[in-house]
């Protein structure tokens, strides 16, 4: 219980310097700030050494070998090098070049694997998603699918430059624009409930896993 | 026309301090207020509530502490309701800083529950990549996942013995901070037919309607009221619930700012 | 070997990602799943990246006693102790993810508050940026302010309880203008990418390989 409420001092005490901020820049608020920066650079460390090098690699090399399949054993050398290369950067731009070559892989295979998801997770089935029919029974459905169907080829419309846009397509442009307003005060509106929820968040913290505990701890409450 | 200068230049200071004090005083109440049920949440829970028992369902945590106050809720709420239903529950994630999330999450449920390790769920922890593992994992889950977050292996595990691929797993819940949720629709859903719900930061909800409007995704829980909407659905008011008269406050509170700001600047340049 | 193998690298991955596509058979459907586990292991090392020149730059501080100096001390305090803690949480629990290990003991009392209050203050810097910068000054910026409004009050529980019908507005943008409107940008977004991701495989684009 103490050992909890001493922890829960010191994320209190991180949490005021970080606030800290909002009065004025201070020692308190960068001390913190240059905490951070540290732990969140071994983090990553400590990430790759316990979920890549040990499961990815040596535990994968071990059982291989266990299994006698040397041919799968040796060709996991070649990840485990292009990882390696990778880190040449480190050394410098006389040596850093070779880390071109993993660049150049992991670059490929996100090429390869983004043009299929953007085609086909993308761009097909929102298109078909938009391919509403213009007259429905119901009023609310036809008026909300005419709607849809006119703001996307406006909303695309506005960002087309290869051409001066006249007449129709001007017209389109500016209700485009319209669409585009619209949309970006609902992601406004949305990004404000984002941010009070994390302040919300760190108030709770606050509140009741730091006041309440400690004036329960020393009898107030 | 002083005064109304000094309140269009106020002190950003006055105004960080009133925004808190318009969080921090409904937060001392802990008052739970019932929220009206959208659509998209409620979809997302009725695509887990029809799931039979038994069912496998993924949970990827890509999210982090910067977006825990929103995410956390409504994971937290997922598990619950995957363990009310029995299904199996298998946690992994792309963002390093959000797995110990999700181990702290399903220690805290699990027990709700008396759900066991190994047999009703399991943690599958981190492995760099991304949209490698969404496109690898249609094939086999083993290929990256041979082993649990502890380096146990997932064989060992009765019900993943026979998980091998997305054709085992019944729903994959999605919780983003960020890109990860269109990056699952668009390498997981379209490539596989993973059926996907999506839980999300505000910031990102507004990018996600379109894939459920062109039906990629069966549900959305958008930001924190997504969350407590899914609490009350739940009948298990939580943190999102407890938030939800802040939240009603402040949201308040800033478009008076604004109505405010705006007629002080018509009131300005109508004097010009 | 500079420049022109790491083009053909990318040629033959992007293509072998694309064919395998199509034909998800042996060999290519193997080979991309091979060349996916090799992505992942090679992904992690990419994490690393940026730590060397972090801990190289505040070691410099430090040894020049430059200004600030004081606080690369905390930085690199802040290095050590994660890595100490890390790596003998994985030695000792078989994971850092361990409840009770002092890797999750640094992560929930440091990293969470840390992380977590960094981006709490935007809480505070967007209500400021709406009392001092959001105008309605054009058409546009009236009816960007006025769905915000119609969003922020819809979407809580006070909105709901003023039965003014805002719920029901709020879901209705969301839901028609709004997915319109996102899902054009978006299509111009993704057919960009298409074109740049083929431009890429194909060495036009070569902004990558700079070091």
């Amino acid at each position: 219980m103490m050992g909890t409420i001493l922890s829960t001092w010191i994320a209190a005490t991180l949490t005021i310097a970080i606030l800290s901020f909002l009065y004025k820049d201070n020692p308190l608020y960068k001390f913190a700030e240059h905490l951070y920066v540290g732990i969140s650079a071994a983090f990553w460390v400590v990430y790759v050494w316990a979920f890549d090098v040990i499961p990815m690699i040596w535990d994968r090399f071990l059982e291989y070998k266990a299994a006698g399949n040397w041919i799968e054993a040796g060709v996991l050398i070649i990840p485990a090098v292009l990882g390696l290369m990778m880190l040449t950067r480190w050394l410098g731009p006389k040596v850093g070049w070779i880390s071109r070559w993993p660049i150049a892989f992991t670059v490929g295979i996100g090429a390869g694997l983004g043009v299929i998801a953007s085609i086909q997770g993308y761009l097909i089935p929102q298109i078909r998603g938009t391919l509403l029919p213009l007259f429905a029974k119901s009023p609310g459905v036809m008026i909300n699918n005419i709607i849809i169907f006119f703001g996307v080829i406006t909303s695309i419309l506005y960002f087309y430059f290869s051409k001066e846009l006249k007449g129709v397509l001007r017209v389109g442009s500016r209700v485009g624009i319209i669409f585009i307003m619209v949309a970006f005060g609902a992601s406004f509106g949305y990004t404000v409930m984002a941010r009070i929820s994390l302040l919300i968040g760190r108030m709770y913290f606050l509140i009741y896993d730091w006041i309440v505990p400690t004036l329960k701890l020393i009898g107030i409450m | 026309m002083k005064i109304l200068e000094k309140i269009i230049n106020i002190d950003r200071r006055v105004i960080f301090l009133l925004i808190g004090l318009v969080v921090f005083i409904p937060l001392l109440f802990k008052i739970v207020t019932p929220t009206k049920i959208s659509e998209p949440v409620k979809k997302a829970y009725e695509a887990i509530e029809a799931l039979p028992p038994g069912s496998n369902v993924m949970i990827s945590i890509d999210f982090d502490p910067t977006s825990a106050p929103e995410c956390m809720p409504m994971y937290i709420a997922i598990l619950r309701h995957c363990f009310k239903r029995n299904l199996r529950v298998i946690v992994l994630g792309h963002i390093a800083y959000g797995i110990p999330l999700g181990e702290i999450g399903l220690e805290k449920v699990s027990k709700e529950f008396g759900k066991k390790y190994g047999v009703d769920y399991v943690n599958l922890g981190f492995r760099p990549g991304y949209t490698a593992i969404m496109v690898g994992m249609g094939r086999e889950i083993r290929d990256f996942y041979a082993q649990d977050y502890r380096g146990t292996p997932i064989d060992s595990f009765p019900f993943m013995r026979d998980v091998h691929n997305y054709n085992d797993i019944e729903m994959l819940v999605d919780i983003a901070h960020g890109y990860s949720a269109e990056l699952w629709v668009q390498y997981a859903g379209a490539r596989y037919g993973q059926r996907i719900i999506i839980g999300s930061t505000g910031v990102v909800a507004p990018d996600i309607y379109p894939y459920l409007q062109s039906g990629q995704i069966e549900g959305i829980i958008g930001g924190m009221k997504g969350a407590a909407e899914y609490e009350q659905l739940l009948k298990r008011p939580d943190m999102a619930a407890i938030g939800m008269p802040a939240l009603s406050i402040s949201h308040f509170f800033i478009v008076f700012l604004i109505i405010m700001a705006n007629i002080g600047f018509f009131i300005r340049r109508r004097k010009r | 070997m500079k420049r022109g193998v790491p083009l053909i690298i990318t040629f033959v991955t992007g293509v072998l990602i694309i064919i395998a596509f199509f034909i998800p058979h042996k060999p290519f459907g193997n080979l991309e799943q091979r060349f996916l586990i090799w992505y992942s292991i090679v992904a992690g090392f990419t994490m690393l990246l940026g730590i060397d020149s972090l801990i190289k730059y505040h070691i410099r501080k430090i040894r020049f006693r430059e200004k600030g100096w004081g606080y690369s001390i905390v930085t690199v305090t802040g290095i050590v102790i994660t890595l100490i803690f890390g790596f003998y949480s994985w030695y000792a629990y078989h994971t850092p993810l361990a409840l009770g290990s002092p890797f999750m003991w640094l992560y929930t009392y440091m990293i969470v508050p840390l992380q977590s209050t960094m981006f709490a203050l935007l809480a505070f810097f967007i209500a400021s940026a709406a009392y001092r910068a959001f105008r309605a000054r054009t058409i546009e910026a009236t009816l960007l302010l006025i769905a915000a409004a119609l969003v922020m009050l819809g979407r809580v529980p006070l909105g709901e309880a003023l039965r003014l019908k805002l719920p029901a507005i709020a879901n209705w943008i969301m839901e028609v203008p709004q997915t319109a409107a996102k899902r054009g940008i978006f299509i111009g977004t993704y057919l960009g990418a298409v074109a740049m991701s083929i431009r890429v495989i194909l060495g036009i684009e070569r902004t990558y390989l700079s070091t």
